[in-house]
């Protein structure tokens, strides 16, 4: 890296509780059952870049996403914002402070807005609890800002979000997210929930709005094609864990990890190239008891003897900034 | 050519409310042969799976089918009584939906359910149905399904019952398989698996089926030939190549071009502007027309019927005019 990133995560873990209740336990007798959702994640986050994480459901990919925003407090590891640890930041008003830098828009349109506000209500109130505005004027003003930055009307402003449609209620969703001049906005699975032409709106006017504020994106997707249309750089997540990182166009040009060559073989695309389909054999282990060493290894066609005792380290391999764990790739048996 | 499997005229299916009647599919028509998948695509609203769902006779009231017929093997189902339809439902017709915890009964063994099903409709012997059911599962992809046939629904993974949804639905080896977003709620790794599954059971067995499904994506691995609908109507139906690559209504051409896919990096996705119409608000003339970058006069009043277009057939005005291609490209 160049310049010191804007977003730095390292090392993030988190652990769920998922044991029974006491007494089930000790009936049955039965420990205590973690779920290990995410396991030494690290990643950095430029200026104006989006870096996006991609993976198939229970990889962990949300989980990461909601302790970047501080949603959720990681078992181990740090996020940082422009050098401030947030979870260190001890004192509430430097916590407030990076607050404000940071935002979230979430998947489903429909349960992330409240139905009794009004939409300039729901608008308005990160400028109010930031304290960004003098008075009701201004703020009625910034609000009419942002509803036409996200294409929509500022006479909107006075209806009720189950007046909109999904697309235009993931308008809403940004407008807010942006109220507080954000630096940095993660983004979990933003187009999910909507039909594709709609989707190709909201894709579109997130980068416009990247190109004007500068801002810079976590997006997280199980979409790979979505993901290679907005992400600079890209991380596939499996288990828990990053697998494979790479800039965008590498990652689909030349992947690396077992994991990425039998994900892109596997979707189905519209290009109908006719290459052959490669089925990934299989699925997802439990997370409760994933597999010794690396958790893709029984899935894998490249798996050898250090494949199930070690769990491989994501390590940097050439130029270009790309990491992938993997023993296989190390041994050059791929 | 041999009769088609499955035809459909001019089906209307319509909501009747108090103040106006609601029409959900208007005069879609189309057929498949025996081995055939035709896929149909749309956006949430387009009338997909209603269009399915009234050819298998399970509208949930007050839509009902308001005109036009449906035809099995040259015989017309659309009128038939409702206990003759559910008999014709699982012995002719199989059937696949998108959550496969929905088409199974949680409290019964998959054996069990698979085992009344193949003998609701053939006569054998509980013996000979179990074994008719573990190949069945076996020819489904599911490993050692001897082990398995006693475990419950819950004891599966999503991608395993769908499995088991597919076998059951196959059970009775009917001629026409319905299949409602069967990948919709799987993984991608999952998805491909249950693709190909579907396309190779489809081509030896000789089974038409109709893919029902949002994911361009799917139908272009999977189908023979698509439809794409738009505010109840086919806007456009052909050869799945056609229809992607050399599409002829704009609408699918911003359908298409709005689609982020693995090849060629556009800078910028297609935008169709606004959203499909709401029922009540279905305009005149072209459903399409306040959203097309093309339209003019007649699309405004009257309605396009479906024509040839290429090796397609597109309801578009533009079509009728004979538009070279390259006027024709995606709106901005």
């Amino acid at each position: 890296m160049m310049a010191a990133p804007l977003v730095e995560a390292k090392g993030l873990t988190r652990v769920f509780d998922v044991s029974k209740p006491w007494l089930s336990r000790l009936i049955e007798r039965e420990g205590k059952a973690y779920l290990k959702a995410v396991t030494d994640v690290s990643f950095a986050v430029g200026r104006r870049e989006t870096v996006a994480l991609v993976g198939e459901s229970g990889s962990g990919k949300s989980t990461v996403a909601r302790m970047t925003v501080g949603l959720l407090t990681p078992t181990a590891g740090t996020v940082s914002i422009d050098g401030i640890d947030m979870w260190a930041a001890a004192r509430a008003v430097e916590r407030q402070a990076l607050r404000r830098r940071l935002q979230m828009i979430f998947q489903d349109p429909f349960a992330s807005l409240n139905p009794r506000w009004r939409v300039e209500r729901i608008v308005a109130d990160p400028i109010k609890a930031f304290g960004l505005a003098k008075d009701s004027a201004e703020i009625k003003h910034r609000v009419g800002e942002l509803l036409t930055l996200v294409g929509l009307d500022p006479a909107d402003g006075v209806k009720y979000p189950h007046e909109f449609s999904g697309g235009q209620r993931q308008r809403i969703c940004i407008a807010r997210a942006l109220s507080s001049n954000p630096e940095f906005l993660v983004c979990d699975e933003p187009t999910s929930a909507l039909d594709v032409s709609v989707q190709a709106q909201i894709l579109n006017l997130m980068r416009d709005l990247q190109d004007r504020l500068g801002l810079s994106y976590l997006f997280i997707s199980h979409n790979l094609a979505v993901v290679r249309h907005m992400a600079t750089r890209i991380g596939v997540m499996y288990l828990g864990r990053i697998v494979e990182m790479a800039p965008a166009a590498e990652l689909f040009s030349a992947p690396r990890h077992p994991y990425t060559r039998l994900l892109l073989d596997a979707l189905p695309d519209l290009a109908m190239s006719g290459r052959a389909r490669r089925p990934i054999e299989g699925e997802i282990p439990n997370p409760i008891a994933p597999p010794d060493g690396c958790a893709f290894h029984p899935r894998c066609p490249w798996a050898f003897e250090p494949c199930k005792v070690d769990v491989p380290d994501l390590i940097e391999r050439g130029a270009g900034a790309r990491a992938e764990a993997c023993h296989a790739v190390e041994a050059g048996r791929t | 050519m041999s009769e088609p499997v499955l035809s459909v005229r001019d089906l209307e299916v319509a909501f009747p409310t108090r103040r106006r009647t609601l029409t959900a599919v208007d005069r879609v028509s189309f057929d498949i042969a025996a081995g055939e998948v035709l896929g149909v695509v749309g956006e949430s609203g387009a009338g997909k799976s209603l269009t399915g769902a009234a050819v298998i006779g399970l509208l949930e009231p007050p839509g009902r089918i308001m005109g036009g017929e449906v035809r099995l093997k040259g015989r017309r189902i659309d009128n038939l009584p409702p206990e003759e339809m559910r008999k014709l439902r699982g012995a002719r017709i199989g059937m696949v939906f998108q959550d496969p915890l929905t088409s199974l009964n949680p409290l019964y063994r998959i054996g069990d359910q698979i085992i009344e099903t193949i003998r609701t409709h053939a006569r054998v012997t509980e013996a000979q149905a179990r074994e008719r059911a573990i190949a069945l599962l076996q020819e489904a992809g599911i490993q050692g399904a001897r082990a398995r046939i006693d475990s419950y629904p819950h004891e599966f993974s999503g991608g395993m019952r769908q499995r088991v949804v597919l076998a059951l639905a196959l059970c009775a080896e009917p001629d026409l398989l319905i299949a409602d977003e069967p990948t919709t709620a799987l993984d991608v790794s999952i998805q491909a698996q249950i693709i190909a599954l579907l396309k190779r059971l489809c081509r030896e067995r000789g089974t038409a089926m109709m893919l029902i499904t949002h994911d361009m994506g799917v139908i272009a691995e999977t189908a023979d030939r698509v439809a794409v609908m738009y505010a109840g109507r086919i806007a456009e139906i052909g050869p799945v190549r056609d229809v992607v690559h050399h599409p002829h209504h704009p609408y699918t051409k911003g359908l298409m071009g709005a689609i982020p896919t693995l090849g060629p990096l556009a800078e910028r996705l297609v935008q169709i502007p606004g959203t499909m119409p709401r029922l009540d608000a279905i305009p005149r003339g072209c459903a399409f027309h306040p959203r097309c970058g093309f339209a003019f006069d007649r699309c405004r009043v009257e309605r396009p019927e479906a024509m040839p277009a290429g090796k397609s057939k597109a309801a578009c005005w533009l079509v009728a005019q004979n538009v070279p291609e390259n006027v024709a490209g995606a709106p901005a």
